[in-house]
């Protein structure tokens, strides 16, 4: 232990940061990056699952590259994410500021809110299908019918289909996102906000100079975590368009699905990690993006 | 001199004192009107699926909310199933390991990320942050081969394994501890606690809110786990919740009702988990004259 | 990653540890596979009670799961060397498992070629490779027309219609059409993405004068003159100003017909049990309609038992055993009896009391002139139905020109497959 008193105090802390760091890292090695590694070296390889593996190079990725199917699914997974993430940022925040300022059965609506989080993804897929029906059963289309207004397809259009699955899929993530915010909200201290009242500030530049301010880091979070989790949609779409996965005619296909297709229908196990590997790529792109623009600021 | 930080006191208590100094007003009254219409429309599709598990088969297409004909056969059936009483245990057990274990590791992961200063500090988190870009479908096979060497199929670890430590956990408490002010840390370190000490007995609590949403998180994603879980398992009586139920279809015909009850049944745990621990995230921390 | 050095690890460990055991009770044990579902096992527990009272030194242990993701599941347990003896496949998956070497054929002094043509159903020689059979079936299932007694009643037809044109007619008279225009009960269901891909493919281009495939399916030969009349016959139904069918109605055509909203529906004979649970439904089942010539035909598919290459020595015997029985008349009775799928051979199909039934007669009479389509991808084939469809009524393409597309998206994907396999 001579040694250790030795250090620096700085030197103790990069000991001490790797010690804490020791565990975890062998788990992410071992159960998160080694299996990465295996995929993106099977991405260069034909594979399907039951066979022998192939080496074929960078075939996978021209496939990929000229294959309209792909560009379509790239199409559709952005447009998940730049509809999905602003608004239900938005409408989960403003729920959030609200909920925090309400005191009667407070704890009452919370779980009004987050109750569908919590809900199984396979019955809420099912009921919400249901609710887009054609008249005579679906809800939104009776309810259309009975002010006279001409029906929508929802599920079976092609320009309709992909927002329609996204709104199950912002309502399921409300809760979370609102749960998140409140956290937030609450570990602003109060001093912040007493010396605003003293000083007779609006509520809304509270908001803006204060509130806002000191919850970037969630926000952040948000942001960055909400932003994954749209380019990675898969439950919501897979159970909603069970017979027609992705469909119809591949409106709302998003990258995910068609990696669970090719690996796991086709058993194109190389073609599938190819996929895998692109995603990656994407998400780490636009990751690393948010996370600079939102530090500088 | 650090001024006195009074984190919010936000005990139910105080709430309910503050809220009589002031008279409600018709803002108030409106805002809280709204809420709460939106979220009876944020539970409508839940009564929908309430109501389906209590219709007998050729009456759930018609999506009426209150049935013709109600049953209890549906719960019946699916409670009085043997292996129901497994299935149960079996996510019980799990989901509340994984929450454990990621209460822990991933509060410190986050932690040191936050506040110590090394080299390789950003490499390791985006490193960990890469690992929600990778799709767990590409990951199953790899992880069945594994658990297949080690013989761990069919156990609780291998059900459990991979979900011992997120990066979405790690992310979180890393943003969370961003909150904690420095000054705290380095008043305990001159005070002579260790770094280990410091974060237990100083960070942890400041962080209860996330930790409180951690857990919440950490059950209700192990608690419907599906994929791996099917995977991994062989017998029934290893299966958890997720994969039983879904026993109840194949490859013809889905048996919706039963699906429906299964889903109300199983979301009653969860309720029970958020409605402990939501307190903690409202409660936040009373800490009342701390002096720098 | 050597998946076979893994299998011969696994292989290696599970011999020896069979010996261990073995040698304690003399008894050898086979493992056996197959998906989970009520009925399929309770009768496969019967058959397993029935085999080991008669081979009192074999022991057969099932394991089975939820069929949500079978094959993912299948998939991911034999590459890592677990698996049976004798699993259970769907048979349009047999070229794969032939392909990776996880099967072997039966052996030809039990299971001889000829013996098997004659005493099964013809559309079972699918599973035959040359001359060597691969994979039997206890049960097939066959496709009927499904009907509403009471709403048949109502529309006044007194029989299940016994052609195309009668099952058009009929249906016209039970859609029924609100006052602005949407549908609210059709006369029969039409869906690609249930069973109609499998009526088209076999019946309705075979009807019109048609080859679906030729080359032992590896060549789309629907893309003709008599396609182009199948795709429009079946799209026909859902336009017009008196339509008999309507596509999306109520999500699924199964969902409809049980509801109570669909006059006929076309479906397999796996749906019997659901519907006999289906209160206050009274239906019936008719053979699938005939064109005007009078030609009938029908799709059948079923899950097939293989031995697996894990099997060798005492192992392989035992499994052969127990394939013998479970393809017996006797296991195919109680197949029939307790799951409610078709026998795979005529002396027990044929027999008066099951051709004769009510309910099962129809599926049964069906398989005498039944096609089994040998699929690549059956995902992704019948895929390119529903585009095909889909171009159609979503896009406003012709007829045409959208086969000419399937047939195309079809080939490309029978072509790759057959390259590699």
């Amino acid at each position: 232990m001579r040694l250790y008193r030795d250090l620096t105090i700085r030197q103790k802390q990069i000991v001490w940061a790797w010690a804490f760091l020791a565990i975890p890292i062998v788990f992410y090695t071992v159960i998160r990056f080694y299996p990465t590694g295996n995929a993106i070296l099977i991405s260069f390889q034909d594979w399907n699952l039951l066979g022998a593996r192939t080496w074929t190079g960078l075939d996978n990725y021209t496939t990929l590259v000229s294959d309209p199917v792909f560009w379509q699914v790239f199409r559709n997974t952005f447009v998940y994410l730049l509809l999905g993430t602003p608004v239900s940022l938005v409408i989960s925040f403003v729920i959030a500021y609200h909920l925090d300022k309400t005191r009667f059965m407070h704890g009452f609506l919370r779980m009004l809110y987050f109750l569908p989080f919590m809900t199984s993804a396979v019955a809420m897929a099912w009921v919400w299908r249901w609710f887009y029906q054609p008249v005579p059963i679906g809800l939104f289309n009776n309810a259309l019918a009975s002010v006279g207004i001409p029906q929508i397809s929802f599920l079976n259009s092609t320009t309709n289909a992909l927002p329609a699955i996204l709104a199950p899929a912002v309502w399921a993530g409300l809760g979370f996102q609102i749960i998140i915010f409140m956290a937030g909200l609450r570990a602003i201290p109060r001093s912040y906000y007493e010396a605003a009242r003293i000083d007779g500030v609006s509520t809304w530049a509270v908001l803006w100079e204060i509130t806002l301010p000191l919850l970037k880091p969630t926000i952040v979070f948000i942001v960055v975590f909400s932003s994954i989790g749209f380019l990675r949609i898969f439950d919501h779409v897979f159970n909603m368009t069970t017979n027609n996965p992705g469909g119809p005619l591949n409106s709302t296909k998003p990258l995910v699905l068609m990696i669970y297709q090719t690996a796991f229908s086709s058993f194109d196990m190389g073609y599938a990690a190819a996929q895998t590997v692109v995603l990656f790529l994407v998400l780490l792109a636009v990751s690393l993006l948010q996370l600079r623009i939102l530090r500088d600021r | 001199m650090a001024v006195a930080e009074e984190l919010r006191p936000t005990s139910d208590a105080l709430l309910k004192s503050k809220a009589q100094r002031r008279p409600a007003n018709l803002g108030q009254f409106v805002r809280w009107g709204l809420l709460f219409a939106g979220g009876i429309l944020m539970v409508m599709p839940i009564a929908y699926m309430i109501s389906t598990s209590l219709k007998w088969p050729h009456e759930i297409y018609n999506l009426k909310l209150i049935p013709d004909e109600p049953t209890i056969e549906n719960y019946t059936y699916v409670l009085e199933d043997g292996r129901f009483f497994w299935w149960f245990v079996n996510s019980l057990v799990i989901a509340t390991v994984t929450t454990v274990s990621n209460v822990l590791f991933d509060s410190l992961v986050g932690y040191t990320l936050c506040k110590f200063r090394f080299p390789g500090r950003y490499i390791v988190f985006i490193a960990i942050l890469s690992t929600l870009m990778i799709p767990t479908e590409m990951l199953v096979i790899p992880w069945y081969l594994m658990s297949q060497q080690f013989g761990w199929l069919d156990t609780y670890w291998g059900i459990m394994f991979p979900g011992l430590m997120t990066a979405f956990g790690t992310f979180l408490m890393k943003q969370f501890f961003e909150t904690v002010p420095d000054d705290f840390i380095e008043a305990a370190r001159i005070d002579g606690l260790n770094e280990l000490q410091i974060w237990w007995t100083v960070a942890m609590p400041l962080v209860k809110p996330a930790l409180a949403a951690l857990a919440i998180f950490v059950f209700l994603g192990n608690w419907t786990a599906f994929i791996w879980p099917l995977i991994v398992t062989n017998s029934v009586e290893m299966y958890t919740l997720p994969v039983g139920l879904s026993s109840f279809g194949d490859e013809a015909d889905v048996a919706w009702e039963l699906i429906m009850t299964g889903a109300a049944i199983s979301t009653l745990p969860t309720l029970v988990v958020f409605l402990i621990f939501q307190r903690f995230i409202i409660r936040g921390v009373v800490m009342a004259g701390l002096k720098g | 990653m050597g998946f076979s050095r893994l299998k011969a690890l696994a292989l290696a460990s599970a011999t020896s540890a069979a010996a261990l055991l073995g040698s304690a009770a003399n008894a050898v044990e086979i493992e056996y596979w197959q998906y989970f579902f009520d009925a399929r096992v309770s009768a496969m527990e019967q058959l397993i009670e029935n085999f080991e009272a008669a081979n009192p030194d074999i022991t057969v242990k099932m394991t089975h799961f939820p069929y949500a993701d079978y094959r993912t599941k299948v998939a991911a347990a034999i590459p890592a060397g677990e698996g049976p003896d004798v699993v259970q496949l769907f048979y349009g998956w047999l070229n794969d498992y032939v392909a990776a070497d996880l099967i072997q054929p039966l052996p030809e002094d039990v299971f001889p070629a000829d013996k098997i043509d004659a005493e099964f159903f013809p559309m079972v020689q699918a599973m035959k490779e040359g001359d060597q059979y691969w994979a039997l079936p206890t049960a097939v299932r066959s496709l009927a027309l499904f009907y509403n007694e009471r709403l048949m009643e109502e529309a006044g037809i007194t029989e299940p219609p016994e052609t195309l044109d009668e099952l058009i007619a009929a249906a016209k008279a039970m859609t029924k059409v609100d006052a602005a225009g949407n549908v609210t009960q059709v006369g029969v269901t039409a869906g690609m993405t249930a069973q109609d891909h499998h009526w088209w493919r076999e019946v309705l281009v075979r009807q019109f004068g048609g080859e679906p495939y030729l080359d032992d399916y590896k060549t789309v030969n629907y893309n003709t003159d008599a396609g182009v009349e199948a795709l429009e016959f079946y799209v026909g139904m859902t336009e017009g100003d008196t339509p008999a069918s309507a596509f999306g109605f109520m999500d699924e055509p199964q969902a409809a017909f049980k509801a109570g909203r669909a006059g006929m529906h076309i479906d397999g004979s796996f749906r019997i049990g659901s519907l006999a649970d289906t209160r206050g439904l009274k239906w019936g089942v008719a053979e699938l309609p005939a064109n005007a010539d009078g030609m009938r035909s029908n799709y059948s598919s079923y899950w097939v038992n293989a031995i697996t290459t894990k099997a060798e020595g005492e192992k392989y015997d035992a499994a052969v055993k127990f394939m013998e029985y479970i393809v017996s008349d006797e296991a195919m009775q109680i197949w029939l009896d307790v799951v409610g799928e078709l026998p795979a051979k005529p002396s027990v199909g044929l027999t008066d009391a099951n051709a004769n039934d009510p309910v099962f007669g129809p599926f049964i009479k069906g398989l005498a002139y039944a096609n089994t389509t040998k699929f690549a991808d059956e995902s992704g084939q019948r895929q390119a139905m529903v585009e095909m469809v889909e171009r159609m009524t979503l896009q406003g393409m012709s007829a045409a020109e959208s086969l000419a597309i399937a047939a195309e998206t079809e080939q490309k994907l029978l072509d790759d497959y057959y390259a590699t396999n």
